[in-house]
């Protein structure tokens, strides 16, 4: 092979080939949209869009649909459970990689990833039997009973103590979501260069100093992306979420009390809707979610365009 | 700032990060323990050899959704990890081309969707042209949950491998597509496996999507081009049933399925390390 | 022990070489959740009596009605009835009505969680009512003690449990409510799934007995079979005719043995006149179009004759099968409905006797 056909040449086929199917990937996604934005047509145009987003009211008999509630519970479901999965999440990656003996890092980080590796379904089985219990003999009842002798007004704020609602899945959801945020952030933490590690430990700084000044901000990048992917995940749980959040549209939810997100509702009722109206605001509702979706991930580009020109800055 | 005291801010940062560890790990523990027990009496000769018999009759097997999970799921993995080993290659080593703002904002924003609806475009996309249920179509649903965790994760690793490394492949001489498939790559496979197995048991566990796509079928099927059982599906018929018998095996399923994606995954990693030492 | 190996192991081989070589016809249906146990059952035995492969699976009834109209099943089946709206749909898309063929008999039994209860508890249409309508919220009401006396009921609140996805039991559920109570049905209306003014909703059947377990006070419904195998304590319910009746098979089949049956068979059984009937009972249905030329998944005659074929095996040989399971029977009225209703099969211009 003549010398410029290989080097050329073969650049060229393979920045080609690499972006056909990445494309193929933009054009799969803009197919999801398509398919979401056509079967909900019939609901956007029945009720208008801002009509659909901000009704309040999901009723299949009276065939009045309205996204708000289901929104309003996926937008806590996945901000609770982020910043409940945050902390831990990094806290088992640095260990994992950074204080860990050797022997256990390979088994910790295994066990981490299985966690993900667990069907979600299990995961809504096991929360009935066993975490609701515990949630609400451990948690709620505890914290209802203090309300009701001491502060009153909070009652109507925490809801019932029932072990089903908010509380368990935000708690379900932090679980599962971690293995996401925790994988990206441990393999990013193990590329940070030896040599500045090296170099800060020179300098007689403890462990953790080095973690917090050369670990941390190295891996910022990867950290970032284990985060948005964990959100992503939050958004679009199902089952988990479904068997646990006791599935109630009636606002205001409460601390422990039901409510349901997009993903919940469509998984409820996708099966069983038999009303083109029902279908189609079910098809919506993944729109929306769609949409919400496009806006975290514009703000999570612009915190980390922030981030970066900080950087830039300093 | 005194040493004594940096000392002392050291130990509690520890401390803080295995209770951190901690309050991951016991959940799985606990969430481990439950699924043994209660699936571990289901595991049995009949559970791998024998297909699903009626509620009330003695000895129903997996063996059907067993072979059907493996052949869909690597199906699924195949499709995604091109696709998805593509895309990261592209938003990773290509920063400054103009698909990537876009290419990296659907392939997070696809993420974020619950299971069912990709489903619902696999549907569409494949079984209303073919006119019936697939394996085929249920891996073309479970591959599309795969591809943006596999995009992420190695667009992720490939941005920390230094760029003094391919500068080095390039002053070598060699072309750059030499210098990403036989440098970067390697020396991010750790990474990229990692997503590949976190998108292997994402899709594995999923039963939303497969309802109208895979479908199931209670005879063993090698042709992916029919309906196919899975675990996942089974896990979730039997789990909603009235029968004990079948929530006994739904638990069995349940414990097989998450052994299989840790046993992939273990087996994944060792074949990488025995690799990394030789060569 | 080698030879017992081999022999599984050519087990395993002539299984998949039998599927291979599968001569006989493979029909695919979809839909309901509820009747999947009893269809494995009957398929698995159609399968080895008749060779003929029956690919069943429990997508949902809203799955199954759309996989009918979408032509990727040769049936499909529900626990409600298609409405006139659904029936024109299809009517207007392939110019053929869809009949509905019942293949058992399903109850809707209210499941609670009383400690210390003995008996089983007494309620009437009314009562279940305003108790999901959140107007009657603790055990010891008046209401309910009236129609139990010699009850110690607790002042325990109640904490009502319903289905969170639409489902057939659901439909059930609601449609008897709106039959007894004018308010329910002005506030609620019935459907798969509704806008239940109070409680917690749980998924499936599982998740809402696993609620009423886990919550002293709660009181939910669930499908009977699910009852039973679970174990979970249910109450008796006051019928038409003023009788307080548990749900068994036999009060369950006895609330289909009406005098008449329309001939589409798309008959609520909630609340019927009968005696002895439980009143929260309902059928099961097969769902096939009656040209069977127009669905698509139907590729030939042979098939369409298959269809048929399985059809009349169900109503007849395959009812043996239903009580083992705790589906109730069809009654015979009923079978000789659907008799005519299978007679009335054709492919094109064929009839496929």
């Amino acid at each position: 092979m003549p010398h410029w056909l290989y080097r050329k040449l073969g650049d060229r086929i393979f920045a080609w080939v690499v972006l056909l199917l990445a494309f193929g990937v933009v054009l799969a996604a803009l197919l999801v949209a398509w398919e979401l934005l056509r079967g909900g047509w019939l609901a956007f145009r029945t009720f208008g869009f801002w009509g659909f987003l901000t009704g309040r009211e999901w009723n299949a008999v009276s065939e009045r649909f309205g996204a708000w509630p289901p929104l309003l519970g996926t937008l806590l479901t996945s901000a609770a459970a982020l910043a409940l999965a945050f902390f831990p999440s990094l806290a088992a990656a640095i260990f994992s990689v950074e204080y860990a003996p050797r022997w256990l890092r390979e088994p910790l980080a295994f066990m981490v990833d299985l966690l993900a590796a667990l069907p979600s379904v299990v995961y809504g089985l096991w929360g009935i039997f066993v975490l609701a219990p515990l949630v609400r003999n451990v948690l709620e009842l505890p914290l209802f009973g203090w309300a009701a002798a001491q502060a009153p007004w909070l009652v109507p704020v925490l809801g019932p103590p029932t072990g089903i609602g908010l509380l368990s899945s935000v708690l379900v959801l932090a679980l599962m979501i971690v293995p996401y945020a925790s994988s990206l952030a441990r393999d990013a933490i193990a590329l940070v260069p030896r040599e500045q590690k090296e170099a800060m430990y020179a300098l007689g700084a403890t462990r953790w100093e080095v973690v917090r000044l050369v670990v941390v901000p190295y891996a910022r990048g990867g950290i970032f992306a284990g985060v948005v992917l964990a959100l992503a995940r939050a958004l679009g749980e199902t089952m988990a979420v479904t068997m646990l959040i006791g599935n109630s549209v009636q606002l205001p939810f409460t601390f422990f009390g039901p409510a349901a997100t997009m993903a919940s509702a469509i998984a409820n009722e996708f099966t069983e809707a038999t009303g083109d109206l029902h279908l189609s605001s079910l098809l919506a509702l993944g729109f929306v979610l769609l949409l919400i979706a496009l806006l975290t991930n514009l703000g999570a580009n612009l915190v980390l365009a922030h981030l970066r020109s900080r950087e830039v800055k300093r | 700032m005194n040493l004594r005291r940096r000392r002392l801010r050291d130990g509690l940062m520890v401390g803080l990060l295995l209770l951190g560890t901690l309050l991951v790990l016991l959940p799985l523990v606990m969430i481990l323990a439950y699924v043994f027990v209660q699936g571990v009496g289901a595991l049995n000769w009949n559970f791998f050899t024998q297909g699903p018999r009626p509620p009330g009759e003695a000895g129903g097997g997996m063996l059907p959704a067993i072979v059907g999970s493996l052949i869909i799921d690597f199906i699924a993995l195949a499709i995604a990890a091109v696709f998805g080993l593509a895309a990261g290659v592209v938003l990773a080593e290509y920063p400054d081309h103009r698909l990537n703002p876009l290419l990296r904002l659907v392939s997070d924003v696809m993420a974020g969707l619950p299971a069912i609806l990709m489903g619902l475009v696999a549907f569409a996309l494949v079984v209303r042209p073919m006119g019936h249920f697939s394996g085929f179509s249920g891996a073309v649903a479970l591959a599309l949950l795969m591809i943006p965790i596999i995009a992420r994760a190695t667009e992720g690793v490939l941005r920390l491998i230094p760029w003094e490394l391919r500068e080095a492949g390039l002053a070598l001489g060699l072309p750059r597509w030499r210098v990403i498939l036989n440098l970067v790559l390697p020396a991010a496979k750790g990474g990229i496996l990692t997503g590949l197995m976190l998108a292997l048991a994402r899709g594995a566990g999923e039963a939303a999507p497969l309802l109208f796509t895979a479908f199931g079928n209670p005879f063993l099927v090698f042709d992916p081009l029919r309906p196919m059982d899975s675990l996942p599906l089974k896990i979730y018929v039997y789990a909603i049933s009235p029968y004990e018998d079948w929530h006994r095996q739904a638990w069995g399923a349940a414990l097989l399925l998450a052994f299989l994606i840790m046993i992939s995954s273990y087996l994944a990693r060792r074949a990488l390390r025995a690799r990394g030492q030789g060569g | 022990m080698l030879k017992t190996i081999a022999a599984r192991a050519l087990g395993i081989v002539a299984l998949a070489a039998g599927l291979a070589l599968a001569q006989g016809v493979a029909l695919t249906g979809a839909g309901a959740t509820f009747p999947y146990p009893l269809y494995a059952k009957y398929f698995d035995v159609y399968s080895q009596k008749k060779g003929v492969r029956v690919n069943y699976q429990s997508i949902g009834s809203g799955g199954g009605i759309r996989q009918l109209f979408e032509q990727t099943v040769q049936f499909g089946a529900s626990d409600a009835p298609l409405s006139d709206a659904e029936l024109k749909k299809f009517e207007d898309a392939y110019g053929t009505k869809i009949l509905h063929i019942p293949t058992a008999l399903g109850a809707v039994v209210p499941t609670y969680n009383l400690p210390g209860l003995t008996q089983p508890l007494k309620l009437s249409g009314p009562i279940l009512a305003d108790i999901f309508l959140g107007k009657v919220t603790r055990w010891n009401d008046p209401k309910i003690a009236a129609l139990n006396p010699g009850v110690n009921l607790p002042p325990l609140p109640i904490t009502v449990v319903h289905r969170s996805d639409g489902s057939g039991t659901t439909y059930i559920w609601t449609e008897y409510l709106a039959k007894v109570s004018p308010e329910w049905k002005a506030r609620v209306g019935f459907g798969k799934s509704v806008a239940w003014p109070v409680g917690l909703g749980g998924k499936g059947n599982e998740g809402v007995a696993g609620l009423v377990r886990q919550v002293p006070g709660a009181i939910g419904y669930n499908e009977l079979i699910y009852a039973i195998q679970s174990k979970i304590p249910y109450a008796a319910v006051k019928n038409r005719s003023g009788r307080f009746i548990l749900a068994s098979l036999e009060s369950v089949r006895e609330a289909a043995n009406l005098d008449r049956i329309s001939q589409d068979t798309r008959v609520s059984l909630t609340d019927t006149p009968a005696e002895n009937g439980y009143p929260i009972s309902s059928f099961t249905w097969l769902l096939v179009y009656q040209d069977m030329a127009k669905n698509r998944a139907v590729k030939d005659m042979r098939v369409a004759r298959a269809v048929r074929d399985l059809l009349w095996w169900v109503i007849h040989e395959g009812q043996q099968y239903n009580e083992r399971l705790h589906y109730a029977r069809l009654p015979e009225v009923v079978v000789r409905v659907s008799e005519k209703n299978i007679a009335s099969l054709r492919y094109g211009n064929q009839p496929l006797q």
